[in-house]
C-alpha cells in the first residue's frame, strides 16, 4: 500500500503498559503529523502544517471512522433486502470529513447538511441503532421511523435535508440567531458540488459576509452531482474560491488530521468576529448517489478502485497510526471487532424493532392545536378518518 | 434525490411488455370480471406499451417533428433520464435537443421560460415535482401570467413536466401531489395521464399547445403496461385538452380521478362489481381545465360520488369538483353528498404502515363506496 505523503516524526514519550491490551511498549502516547497541503482563497496564512494528535484521539477518530463506513456498508446491505425502502444516499469514502470536521467541533456547534447525512448524524451523536431502526422505519428511529434517511436530527443537528441547496440558507440562518443571542459558537452548514451552483447558495453567502454571520460553510465536493461530473455542472469547479468575497480553503478530505486542522483554522476565524469562511472538502463517495444508482455509468470502475486502494480516509490512518506507533495493531483489530460488533447488534434491532404506532400518523403535525381550537383533529384520507373521534 | 434503476416499483397491473409497432399486432383482452362485457374487452389492440416508452415516444417524435422543440433536465441527457424516461434520446438527438442542466431549479426553469418566450419549445423536466417548488415563481408568474399580462404579445410555449405525488418510501419533502397547486393558477393548462395512452397523447398535445401546460406524470406509473389502440402508435395522436374519459361507464356511483389513483377506481370498480355495483370511473386526463361537463352527466346518470386523489384535503381537487357540483344541475340529481378520498392531512410519514394509511388504499375506495351506497360492509 503505497503511503500517504505525510511525513511522520514521532515523539515517545511515557511508555504505555498494563490493561493487558497490546505487548508493545514503544508505543507513543502522541505523534506530530503532517497535515496534506491546502489552498487558499483571499487569506494571508492557513492551518497548521503539522498537528499533535494524542493515542486516545487516534483512536477515536478511526473508531468513528470504521463505525461509519460499517454503518453504511450495513446499510446498503438492509436496502438490497429491502428492510429500508425510499432513498439511501451512502457516505462511504467521505469518513474523513465528519470525524475530522467533529475533532474541533462541540456539541454546542450546530451542523446542518444535506441528504447524505448518516454519517453526520453518527458522530453528531445518534447511535447506530437509532440511526439504522430510523432507516428501516422502526418507533426506536431517531425520528420514530417518520423521517426516514434523509430527516435525521439531533440537538444541534438540524439534519438531514431532502431538497439541494435548501439547507444552506437554514445554515445561515442558524448563525444569525447564534449571532443574535451572542453565543460563541459556529455554524457548520454543509452541502455539496451539485448544490454549490444554486442561487440559494449565492445568497446565503451575501447575507452571512454582509452580517459577519459565524458560519463555516463547507463544500463536500465528491465530484459528481447524482451522475453528473462536476466540469459538465460548473462553470468554475473552484469551490473554494466560489464564495467570492467570503475567504476559503481547499481540504483534502481523505485525510483526517488534514480536515481537523482546517477545521480549527476556520473556527477560530469565525469566533475571532472575522464573518463566515468557506471550506471545500476534496472529498470521494464509494457508492453511487443513491442505492438506486450503480455509480458506474459516469465514473469507471477503474476510478472507484483507484480511490479505494490509493486514497482510502481509514486506509490511511490507519497505516499512518501504525508507523507513528501511536496506537499497535492489535489495537486497531479489537476496535474494528468492536465496531463490528455494534453495528451487528444494530442492524438485529433494526430488523426486529417495533413499528410505529398507528397513531403516529397524525402526531407532531403542530407542536401545539390552534389556540381557537383546542379540540382540533386531523383529518385522514376521508370525512371518516380521523386523528381522535 | 433519486436515481432509481429502471424497474418498477408498481406490481399490479402488469401485463406483457414489449416495443410498440406498426406492424405488430396482438389481442390482449382485459377483463374485468363484470357481468353484460365491457367497452376495453371488446377493442382491438395493436400492442402494450408501458408509460415510460409512452412518454418517451412522444418526446422523440415530437423533437423530430419540430425542430423548436427540445428537452432540458437534470440527468435527462447522458444518464438517460432519472427514471429513464429519456432513454436514447440524447444519444439520438445530441446536445443541441436533450441538455443535462446543474442542480439548480429555479435558473433552468427561468432559462426555459425565457428560451420558450423567444420562440422555442422546451419540455422543462423537473426530477420530481417537488424540486418544482424551487422554480414555481418562473412556472406562475414568469410562463402563466405573461401571455394575459403582455395582452397576447408573449407566448410561452412551454411544457413542465415531471412526476408528481407519491412514490416509495420517499418521505415527507418528496411526495406531495401538486395537482391542487398548479390547477388553481389561470394561464396554465394542467395534465395528469394515467395510462400509457393517455401519455402519449396528452403530453404530444402538450407540446404542440402554445400556452404552458403541466404534466403531472407517476413514477409508480412509469414500468406499467397498458394496452394501446392502433391510433395512439401514430405520430399525431394527441388527447384533447380539456377532455375527460370514461374508463369503465356504470350507474351506481361516479368515481372521479386522475394519474395513478385511476387505477385504483379501476381495481375497487372490479371488487364492487361482484356484488353488483356499478362503478363509472372517469378518468379526468385534464386538471385545467376540468372537464365539468363529464363530470355533471357522470354525477347526473349515478347520482352518487366519491373523488379519488392524493392532495391534502384542503382545497385539493375533489373540493373543486364537490363545488362544481354544487354549482350544476347536477347538484339535484345527487342522493348522497360527495365523498372526497385524499391524502391525509400530514406530511408524509417514511414508515411503510403510517404511509399506506396516509393514502387511499382500494380497500378504502370500496368501503366508501358501499358506504355511500348504503349497502352493508362485507
Amino acid at each position: 500500500m503505497p503511503l500517504s505523503s505525510s511525513a511522520i516524526r514521532a515523539n515517545l514519550l511515557l511508555l504505555r503498559g498494563g490493561g493487558g491490551l497490546f505487548v508493545s511498549s514503544r508505543l507513543a502516547s502522541s505523534a506530530v503529523l503532517s497535515t496534506r497541503p491546502y489552498k487558499l482563497h483571499k487569506l494571508e496564512s492557513g492551518p497548521a502544517s503539522e498537528a499533535q494528535v494524542t493515542s486516545d484521539e487516534a483512536r477515536k477518530y478511526y473508531r468513528d471512522m470504521a463505525t461509519v463506513r460499517r454503518m453504511e456498508t450495513a446499510a446498503g446491505n438492509l436496502y438490497k433486502e429491502k428492510a429500508i425502502r425510499g432513498f439511501c444516499h451512502l457516505y462511504s469514502g467521505q469518513e474523513a470529513c465528519c470525524v475530522g470536521m467533529e475533532a474541533v467541533l462541540d456539541r454546542n456547534d450546530p451542523v446542518i447538511t444535506a441528504y447524505r447525512a448518516h454519517g453526520w448524524t453518527y458522530t453528531r451523536g445518534v447511535p447506530v441503532k437509532a440511526v439504522l431502526s430510523e432507516l428501516t422505519g422502526r418507533a426506536s428511529g431517531c425520528a420514530k421511523g417518520k423521517g426516514g434517511s434523509m430527516h435525521m436530527y439531533n440537538h444541534n443537528f438540524y439534519g438531514g435535508n431532502g431538497i439541494v441547496g435548501a439547507q444552506v440558507p437554514l445554515g445561515a440562518g442558524i448563525a444569525f440567531a447564534q449571532k443574535y443571542r451572542e453565543d460563541k459558537r459556529v455554524c457548520v452548514t454543509l452541502y455539496g458540488d451539485g448544490a454549490a451552483n444554486q442561487g440559494q447558495v449565492f445568497e446565503a453567502f451575501n447575507m452571512a459576509k454582509l452580517w459577519d454571520l459565524p458560519c463555516i460553510f463547507v463544500c463536500e465536493n465528491n465530484k459528481y452531482g447524482m451522475g453528473t461530473a462536476v466540469e459538465r455542472a460548473a462553470a468554475s469547479t473552484a469551490y473554494y474560491t466560489r464564495g467570492d468575497y467570503i475567504p476559503g480553503l481547499w481540504v483534502d478530505a481523505m485525510d483526517v488530521i488534514t480536515v481537523r486542522e482546517a477545521t480549527r483554522f476556520a473556527k477560530d476565524w469565525c469566533l475571532s468576529g472575522k464573518g463566515p469562511i468557506l471550506l471545500e472538502m476534496e472529498t470521494y463517495r464509494y457508492h453511487g448517489h443513491s442505492m438506486s444508482d450503480p455509480g458506474t455509468s459516469y465514473r469507471t470502475r477503474e476510478e472507484v478502485q483507484s480511490m479505494r486502494q490509493m486514497r482510502d480516509p481509514i486506509a490511511s490512518f490507519r497505516q499512518t497510526l501504525l508507523t507513528a506507533e501511536l496506537v499497535a495493531e492489535e489495537e486497531l483489530k479489537e476496535i474494528d471487532q468492536s465496531v463490528r460488533k455494534e453495528v451487528d447488534e444494530a442492524v438485529q434491532a433494526a430488523k426486529t424493532n417495533a413499528v410505529p404506532d398507528p397513531k403516529e400518523l397524525y402526531t407532531n403535525v403542530y407542536s401545539q392545536p390552534p389556540s381557537g381550537q383546542p379540540n382540533y383533529r386531523i383529518r385522514g384520507i376521508d370525512q371518516f378518518t380521523w386523528s381522535a373521534n | 434525490y433519486l436515481i432509481p434503476l429502471s424497474s418498477s416499483h408498481y406490481p399490479v397491473n402488469q401485463t406483457t411488455m414489449h416495443r410498440p409497432s406498426l406492424s405488430a399486432c396482438q389481442l390482449i383482452l382485459r377483463s374485468f370480471g363484470r357481468s353484460g362485457g365491457n367497452i376495453v374487452a371488446s377493442r382491438r389492440f395493436a400492442s402494450s406499451m408501458n408509460v415510460r416508452d409512452a412518454l418517451n415516444s412522444a418526446m422523440k417524435e415530437e423533437i423530430e417533428r419540430d425542430p423548436n422543440v427540445f428537452l432540458m433536465g437534470e440527468e435527462v441527457a447522458q444518464y438517460e433520464g432519472a427514471y429513464k424516461v429519456s432513454k436514447g434520446l440524447w444519444k439520438l438527438m445530441g446536445d443541441k435537443r436533450v441538455i443535462d442542466t446543474p442542480i439548480t431549479e429555479m435558473g433552468f426553469a427561468g432559462l426555459a421560460v425565457g428560451a420558450a418566450m423567444a420562440g422555442l419549445r422546451p419540455i422543462c423536466e423537473f426530477m420530481t415535482f417537488n424540486f418544482s417548488m424551487q422554480a414555481i415563481d418562473h412556472v406562475i408568474n414568469s410562463a402563466a401570467k405573461t401571455y394575459y399580462m403582455s395582452a397576447g404579445d408573449v407566448k410561452v410555449p412551454i411544457v413542465f413536466r415531471g412526476p408528481n405525488g407519491a412514490a416509495a418510501g420517499v418521505a415527507a419533502q418528496h411526495s406531495q401531489d401538486f395537482a391542487s397547486w398548479y390547477s388553481h393558477c389561470p394561464g396554465l393548462k394542467v395534465v395528469s395521464p394515467w395510462n400509457s395512452e393517455d401519455a402519449r397523447g396528452l403530453l404530444k398535445a402538450a407540446i404542440r399547445d402554445n400556452d404552458p401546460v403541466v404534466c403531472l406524470e407517476n413514477e409508480m406509473m412509469y414500468g406499467v403496461s397498458f394496452e394501446v389502440s392502433p391510433e395512439c402508435e401514430s405520430k399525431d395522436f394527441l388527447i384533447p385538452i380539456g377532455k375527460a374519459k370514461i374508463e369503465i361507464p356504470g350507474n351506481h356511483i361516479s368515481l372521479i380521478s386522475y394519474g395513478k389513483f385511476v387505477g385504483l377506481c379501476v381495481e375497487a370498480a372490479a371488487e364492487l362489481a361482484k356484488e353488483g355495483i356499478q362503478c363509472e370511473v372517469l378518468n379526468l386526463r385534464t386538471l385545467r381545465p376540468l372537464d365539468e361537463e363529464a363530470i355533471v352527466k357522470s354525477v347526473m346518470k349515478t347520482h352518487h360520488v366519491v373523488t379519488v386523489e392524493s392532495c391534502w384535503p384542503q382545497c385539493g381537487m375533489g373540493a373543486e369538483i364537490a363545488a362544481r357540483i354544487m354549482e350544476s344541475q347536477a347538484f339535484d340529481y345527487l342522493d348522497a353528498p360527495l365523498t372526497r378520498m385524499t391524502g391525509a392531512d400530514v406530511p408524509m410519514p417514511y414508515a411503510q404502515a403510517l404511509e399506506a394509511a396516509a393514502l387511499p388504499q382500494v380497500a378504502d375506495i370500496v368501503r366508501v363506496v358501499r358506504r355511500t351506497l348504503n349497502r352493508a360492509a362485507k
